[in-house]
């Protein structure tokens, strides 16, 4: 397979606060070939979006630090000095995010918003800039540009504003897009239709999208690569189909039975996850799920699992202790909607072993040490 | 809009007649000396004094005095004659507004400046020495009375009693066309002191204004199309902060323009705050009416264009 666009290798982001140091990611890796999208999904304080702030040097503040590499175009990203990565911010890679209303400035047009994007990459004269504007306004489904373009945010929709949000970081035609929750502040309706148009966009413009949600949901409709991360981390990773097929975490089994669906039975309840997300500052012992997980074992208290090709040679990984059979078993039970005895009877079957990670604790020493080739063999091949 | 405009102005004159009734008031329910005796001067008769209270018209009704009052005004555009010297109120407040201009523009200048460089300089400087420093100075700046910190800048630096003789000291005030040079230089320590508080009070203002300001989602949008951090900083982090600044701006510049009743007096300059000063010792009723009135149109206008402003600095506000 080609190079891919962007590859995030063994990337630790941590900041310093008067509480103590939070650990926001954890040594995650992951690609995204070009012209395709990669869901990331977890809760609020997973990670998920420090990553992606990350890819563009936006975590870049004082108290924070952040380790590995972020390969795109053959240079890492996260050793560019900051007028370089500048250039490439909006340009190569450009992001939105998740409330249109306060990302765009509420005092300038939207169409000096747009200009104002081109001219930061590109001498683009005004005019043809505006031009330029109303053009974009028209691909992504704004109905009379012409009108719209010379309005301010607050008259648009909230669907509108994210459909304005989205023509200003196609301004630069971008390799990369990356959607940080793009549906979580809209109707549910306007929800469909803009994945809808990125994925239009995706088609017409051949360029790759790495979507951030907490909603499995969202991915399902649009997303060739799924990571679900948890803590900091990258649990499991696979395609779509595998993900919503085969899932192994017990977090995606949580994630995937607290959605309702059209096709399950009336009377089939959803499963909230138990707990709350832990902190990033002082982080569970051993796998960062156990607290939460209904399947913990003694020993996963102590362990921490590392990201596992499922079967060898598998680009489906995950993190978890408990057997590839007994994982199979327990989520066959829980489709057929056994209660939660029964299948924490089967999990009591794994001598709950599984794979520790090499490196045990998330020292920075450790995490050096560790050889570049281990994240790369996790990554899809 | 228009109506918005025609509707406030419409306020601002019942506002005016309002304040002018409330000077009256004021003038006439509380003690103060009878300008009759003051006019008439020690030893004069009982007949005297009845004569100039007669002549000043101090005999009639209050509300009878107020119906003069501003029948004058309208239909004449008289605002009165100032019991001892007998000029007119209104040359006398156009004899006096240019002082209170060039030392409200002077100083109006120096303190935005120096406000909001320093409160931008804090705000991007957040936390560092620089900015603990500066907002420490500011500190100190607004605890100052501004009395106290004319004289203490009149002993340190003023020709005649100061320890190092460098600025005109009080009562040097030379009009701009007199002689632009002794104009300005006569104005040097005023405008500090008057700027000196202002300037404080305007960098903590935009200091916290901007900190805020920079925390938006749209700022973190701007870089992420790439601008550069000087323009994420001036035209979209400065831009949403500056408005509570213009408010107060074009509040305080309103104020003073009424007169700076402590600078001017404490530098002995001929501007409306001292007129003023000087007219409430006296009891000279008519010229205190006068700067009232004066002082309260520039608030009033200052407000309507304050609000007017509002309009184009955030297009969300619209008026109807």
């Amino acid at each position: 397979m080609s190079e891919p666009l962007l590859s995030v290798e063994d990337l630790r982001v941590s900041f310093r606060t008067d509480d103590g140091v939070v650990h926001a990611v954890d040594g995650i890796s992951y690609q995204v070939q070009e012209g395709k999208t990669l869901g990331i999904v977890g809760e609020s304080g997973s990670g998920k979006t420090v990553s992606s702030l990350t890819t563009l040097g936006l975590t870049r503040t004082r108290g924070s630090q952040i380790e590995g590499r972020i390969m795109f175009g053959g240079e890492d990203l996260v050793a560019m000095p900051d007028d370089q990565l500048r250039k490439i911010r909006g340009n190569g890679i450009a992001m939105i995010f998740q409330d249109p209303l306060s990302a765009l400035h509420p005092f300038y047009t939207v169409g000096w918003q747009l200009v104002e994007a081109m001219r930061s990459h590109r001498s683009i004269s005004r005019s043809a800039g505006r031009k330029r504007a109303v053009e974009l306004l028209h691909l992504v489904g704004i109905p009379d540009p012409e009108r719209r373009v010379n309005q301010h945010p607050h008259e648009f929709s909230g669907g509108m504003r994210q459909r304005a949000m989205i023509a200003m970081a196609l301004a630069n035609e971008p390799k990369l897009l990356i959607a940080d929750e793009p549906t979580t502040a809209l109707d549910v309706t306007v929800q469909a239709q803009i994945l809808a148009l990125l994925e239009d966009l995706q088609k017409r413009l051949g360029m790759a999208i790495i979507i951030i949600t907490h909603d499995l949901g969202v991915v399902a409709e649009i997303a060739d690569d799924i990571a679900v991360m948890y803590a900091g981390r990258i649990v499991e990773r696979g395609t779509a189909h595998e993900i919503f097929k085969q899932p192994q975490h017990p977090y995606t089994w949580g994630l995937l039975k607290s959605i309702p669906r059209l096709d399950s039975p009336r009377d089939e309840e959803l499963v909230p996850i138990s707990g709350r997300p832990p902190s990033l500052i002082n982080r569970p012992s051993g796998c960062h799920f156990h607290p939460r997980c209904p399947y913990v074992q003694e020993s996963h208290r102590q362990i921490d699992p590392r990201l596992e090709p499922v079967a060898p040679g598998q680009a489906h990984s995950v993190a978890c202790l408990l057997e590839p059979p007994v994982r199979e078993r327990i989520w066959s039970g829980l489709r057929e909607g056994r209660d939660l005895e029964a299948l924490q009877r089967i999990a009591a079957t794994s001598n709950g072993r599984g794979v520790p990670r090499e490196s045990g604790t998330a020292a920075p020493a450790a995490a050096a040490s560790t050889p570049p080739g281990a994240g790369a063999s996790e990554g899809t091949s | 809009m228009t109506t918005y405009i025609i509707r406030r102005v419409l306020w601002g004159v019942v506002l005016i007649i309002l304040v002018s009734a409330l000077t009256f008031l004021f003038f006439n329910v509380f003690p103060s000396a009878d300008p009759a005796i003051l006019r008439a001067g020690r030893n004069s008769s009982p007949q005297t004094i009845a004569f100039i209270r007669h002549e000043l018209g101090l005999d009639k009704p209050v509300y009878t005095q107020f119906y003069v009052y501003m029948k004058n005004i309208i239909l004449h555009f008289d605002f009165g004659y100032s019991y001892y010297s007998g000029a007119p109120v209104l040359s006398l407040i156009k004899d006096r507004l240019p002082a209170t201009l060039s030392l409200t523009a002077g100083a109006a200048i120096l303190w935005l400046v120096a406000g909001i460089t320093i409160g931008i300089i804090s705000a991007i400087k957040r936390g560092t020495l620089l900015d603990r420093s500066a907002m420490g100075i500011a500190l100190v700046f607004v605890s100052m009375p501004v009395f106290w910190f004319g004289i203490v800048l009149l002993f340190l630096f003023s020709k005649d009693i100061g320890r190092f003789h460098i600025f005109p000291g009080a009562a040097s005030y030379v009009g701009l066309t007199d002689s632009p040079v002794h104009w300005f230089t006569s104005l040097i320590l005023p405008w500090v002191v008057l700027a000196g508080t202002s300037a404080a009070i305007y960098s903590r203002l935009l200091r916290g204004s901007l900190i805020e300001a920079m925390g938006e989602d749209y700022i973190r949008t701007a870089r992420a199309k790439g601008l550069r951090e000087r323009r994420v900083i001036f035209r979209h982090g400065v831009r949403s902060a500056i408005t509570p600044v213009v408010t107060i701006f074009g509040l305080d510049v309103g104020t003073l323009l009424g007169g700076a009743v402590i600078t001017e007096t404490v530098f002995d300059i001929p501007g409306i705050g001292r007129l003023n000063y000087d007219a409430i010792i006296t009891s000279d009723f008519p010229i205190v009416q006068g700067t009232v009135l004066l002082a309260a149109l520039f608030i009033i206008v200052a407000n309507i264009i304050v609000d007017i402003s509002y309009a184009y600095l955030d297009p969300r506000v619209r008026y109807s």
